[in-house]
């Protein structure tokens, strides 16, 4: 009897290759997908551990925060970042606008037949470097296929864990009149990087997307001891519907000093031209801080001699108003309302 | 309403052009436009060039609101 | 930005708001009217209400074209997109605008209607390029600055002989909608019209120029000053209708010199002239039928024509019994004088056209201004 002979695996094509239905069938098209792209750009030791879910150590003391977010961009690459790596940075800025130093991430990947092997692998890259320079490995992850036509190339949904040290607590309902509003840096950069990539805005600018891992950021503001009531990561909606938000849950008002908010000029003039307003435009690696007011300075200093928190800004402060209402002072010397966003930010004409 | 804003000319190609607006540029149409020509200053509406704009009646107009500012009465 | 900073500084803001206050008698009040959404943005956006003295008060009219554009052309477009299977274009500003049975654009898009969001005219006649087994349609809206582009693009297409492309005209003129507000029999029900003057238009008088005015300053013996759409040039132009006010003048006042002639843009209105015709009447949401308001497309060019090309009929669709918006366009009453204002009617569920753009008085005092009628305890 002859001894069976070891099949040979011609390697992914990843050149020139492109998603099929096979590789989400759960067979050996799978299987190679996840062993030649994913497991070897993501490797670590609890990936390689093989099974359906990945064994952690307990977390010990302190409390454990979950989050989880999809990530679905068009364009998929974009001035500055592309879905790779925004999927690992928004759910690490999830966890740790919590207080939580980020621990794990499992990542789940939608894609759509017909999608080129070439960018899925640029995405997957752009993943593990991410992840790699947070230090917070991918620890499990799924991959399905859907026919061409029902998914937009590629879909990913990725869930951090992570744990809040003793003593830390954060939470939109903690601002008190007399609390002070910081951010961290300019806004609105990525949204407007990405309005720029499209079809019909076509634009062209230097503005790149602000996508960025938050939690040292947040560990060094942290580490000064300051009484900080809220942390957020202004996303969609921007910085209004944020503290919106934060007004709404803690029940007071806030009034912003137009000149004090950190605008990219870029920005502002693109802005000018598609008729929005920056502080409506979503941000990937900012921070919204409500600060008690004698620790302003010293949280200010920590920001700023931080890489992603060199702009960093006091730009309002948080008062008694029973209609919860955020207002802003503008540059002009009037007031006016900031209020909720109505639908979603489009660009007008008139 | 309708928004537009004024923009300078960077580039001609026949009817067609680039604005820089603050930096940020942007292809558009001068076919509604004549006589124009690079670093003029355009007013734009949905990608088109409306009118051209006079930097000597916008600095006319600038020094309106400064004369007021040394006249007004009651400026803090 | 260059022209566009400068006319936004706060200092001289102040400077203008100190004349203003000095100026204006404080035995009488002042009301003028800002025809143009872009005004009220200005005046909403920076606040410029809060510099004025109490007896001067604006007013925010109809120039808003998502505003004043009636319900049954929006139910025309979803028909193009949903009934006859047309790629239909638009500009952002109108996908939420609600339309009968319940849907907007933005609705019937995720019916499966393939309604296509432009930045500009020349996108929709790219897409006509790209689709030739589709018929594509640019629902056209906007005053005389949004028309000559849509001109542009006709003649382009009958050029290019393109046989899908064509546009549902809904562009309407300015100098109408004044003259409506100034003389139409509903004024007669709400009384005389509280207007001491007009801010005019700015991007519209580029095209158009400054003379079409002329007839309103005379005729009516109302003042108009033209001003830019910065906070600066909208003060400025609120000292100009003061002035003249004060001096018992009607004249026509161009403040925005920068950019509006006499003349206007000759070369953009022949191109309109020469593929436009006025229509008898049409509709404005607020301000009802309106004489020779708005633009149809010439027979020379009726092939590009929706409203020939697809079998389309045009229903009015009537707002609530309770809407103020006509006597609000027409400054007789404010949006708090509203039951619907704030109530049923809001930015998410507007029920007229004051509520249907941000640029509509009752969406911008909404947005902009609502802290104004409540008492707000400062920290």
């Amino acid at each position: 009897m002859s001894e069976v002979r070891k099949g040979y695996v011609r390697a992914l094509d990843i050149k020139h290759g492109r998603v099929d239905m096979s590789h989400g069938s759960g067979g050996r098209a799978m299987a190679q997908l996840i062993e030649e792209l994913f497991a070897r750009a993501f490797d670590n030791d609890y990936l390689r551990q093989g099974n359906d879910g990945a064994l952690l150590p307990a977390a010990g003391a302190g409390k454990l925060v979950m989050a989880t977010d999809s990530h679905v961009v068009s364009p998929l690459f974009f001035p500055g970042g592309d879905i790779g790596c925004l999927s690992v940075h928004g759910t690490i800025n999830d966890v740790a606008v919590m207080g939580a130093k980020p621990l794990y991430l499992s990542a789940g990947f939608i894609l759509e037949e017909g999608f080129p092997l070439s960018d899925l692998q640029r995405i997957v890259q752009s993943m593990a470097d991410a992840a790699r320079e947070a230090g917070v490995p991918i620890v499990t992850g799924d991959t399905k296929v859907v026919e061409q036509g029902k998914g937009d190339g590629v879909f990913i949904t990725t869930t951090g864990v992570g744990v809040v040290p003793e003593g830390v607590e954060l939470s939109g309902d903690r601002a008190r009149p007399g609390d002070r509003i910081l951010v961290s840096g300019n806004l609105g950069d990525h949204g407007m990087a990405i309005m720029a990539q499209r079809e019909s805005l076509g634009f062209t600018s230097t503005i790149v997307s602000d996508t960025a891992a938050l939690h040292g950021l947040i560990a060094a503001v942290l580490a000064t001891g300051a009484d900080i009531r809220v942390l957020r990561d202004p996303t969609r909606g921007g910085l209004a519907t944020t503290l919106n938000e934060i007004a709404k849950q803690s029940r007071v008002g806030m009034m912003l000093q137009e000149p004090a908010i950190p605008v990219h000029p870029e920005v502002a003039a693109a802005c000018e031209f598609l008729g929005l307003d920056p502080l409506y435009v979503a941000n990937e690696g900012k921070l919204v801080l409500i600060v008690a007011e004698p620790d302003v300075a010293r949280v200010l200093a920590a920001l700023r001699a931080h890489p992603l928190g060199r702009n960093a800004a006091m730009v309002g402060s948080v008062h008694e108003d029973p209609q919860h209402f955020v207002q802003m002072t503008t540059g002009f010397g009037g007031r006016r309302i900031v209020d909720w966003l109505s639908g979603e930010q489009l660009p007008r004409i008139c | 309403m309708c928004l537009a804003i004024p923009a300078r000319i960077v580039e001609i190609d026949g009817d067609n052009g680039v604005v820089d607006m603050g930096g940020v540029r942007k292809e558009i149409s001068l076919s509604l436009v004549e006589d124009v020509a690079i670093d003029d200053y355009v007013i734009v509406h949905v990608g088109y060039a409306l009118s051209k704009l006079d930097p000597e009646e916008a600095a006319k107009t600038l020094a309106l609101f400064a004369e007021i500012g040394e006249m007004s009465p009651a400026a803090p | 930005m260059k022209y566009v900073d400068e006319f936004r500084d706060g200092e001289l803001a102040r400077n203008l708001a100190a004349s203003i206050a000095s100026e204006a008698h404080s035995d009488r009040t002042y009301s003028f009217m800002e025809f143009c959404g872009g005004h009220t943005h200005a005046i909403s956006r920076y606040g410029v209400s809060d510099l004025l003295p109490a007896n001067v008060r604006m007013i925010h009219g109809p120039g808003c074209p998502v505003c004043v554009l009636p319900i049954g052309r929006v139910d025309m477009a979803i028909e193009l997109a949903l009934e006859h299977g047309a790629i239909l274009c638009t500009y952002a500003d109108t996908v939420r605008i609600p339309a009968s049975d319940n849907l907007s654009l933005l609705k019937a898009k995720a019916r499966g209607a393939d309604i296509r969001m432009i930045y500009s005219a020349a996108d929709a006649l790219a897409l006509a390029q790209q689709h030739p087994d589709k018929q594509v349609v640019f629902f056209a809206i906007g005053f005389e600055t949004t028309t000559p582009p849509t001109a542009v693009v006709i003649k382009q297409a009958q050029a290019l002989g393109l046989k899908n492309f064509s546009v549902l005209c809904c562009h309407v003129l300015t100098p109408s909608a004044i003259a409506n507000i100034l003389e139409s029999p509903e004024v007669r029900q709400y009384g005389t019209v509280p207007l001491d003057g007009f801010i005019g238009p700015a991007h519209v008088s580029t095209v158009i120029g400054s003379r079409p005015y002329e007839f309103f300053a005379e005729e009516y013996r109302k003042p108009v000053v033209i001003a830019g759409f910065e906070p600066l040039d909208v003060m400025q132009a609120i000292l100009m209708l003061v002035r003249q006010v004060n001096q018992g003048r009607c004249e026509v006042e161009n403040e925005f010199a920068r950019a509006v002639s006499r003349d206007g843009n000759l070369k953009a209105q022949n191109l309109v002239a020469e593929v436009f015709e006025l229509r008898r009447e049409f509709e404005w949401r607020g301000l009802g039928l309106v004489p020779y308001s708005a633009l149809r497309i010439r027979e020379g060019f009726a092939e590009f024509d929706a409203e020939k090309r697809f079998p389309l009929g045009y229903r009015t669709v009537a707002d609530n019994k309770a809407c103020e918006c006509g006597a609000i366009l027409r400054g007789v009453k404010r949006p708090w004088d509203c039951k619907l204002f704030g109530t049923v009617c809001t930015p998410e569920t507007p029920m007229g056209s004051c509520m249907v753009s941000s640029e509509g008085a009752c969406a911008a005092h909404y947005t902009y201004g609502r802290f104004k009628d409540i008492a707000v305890v400062s920290a």
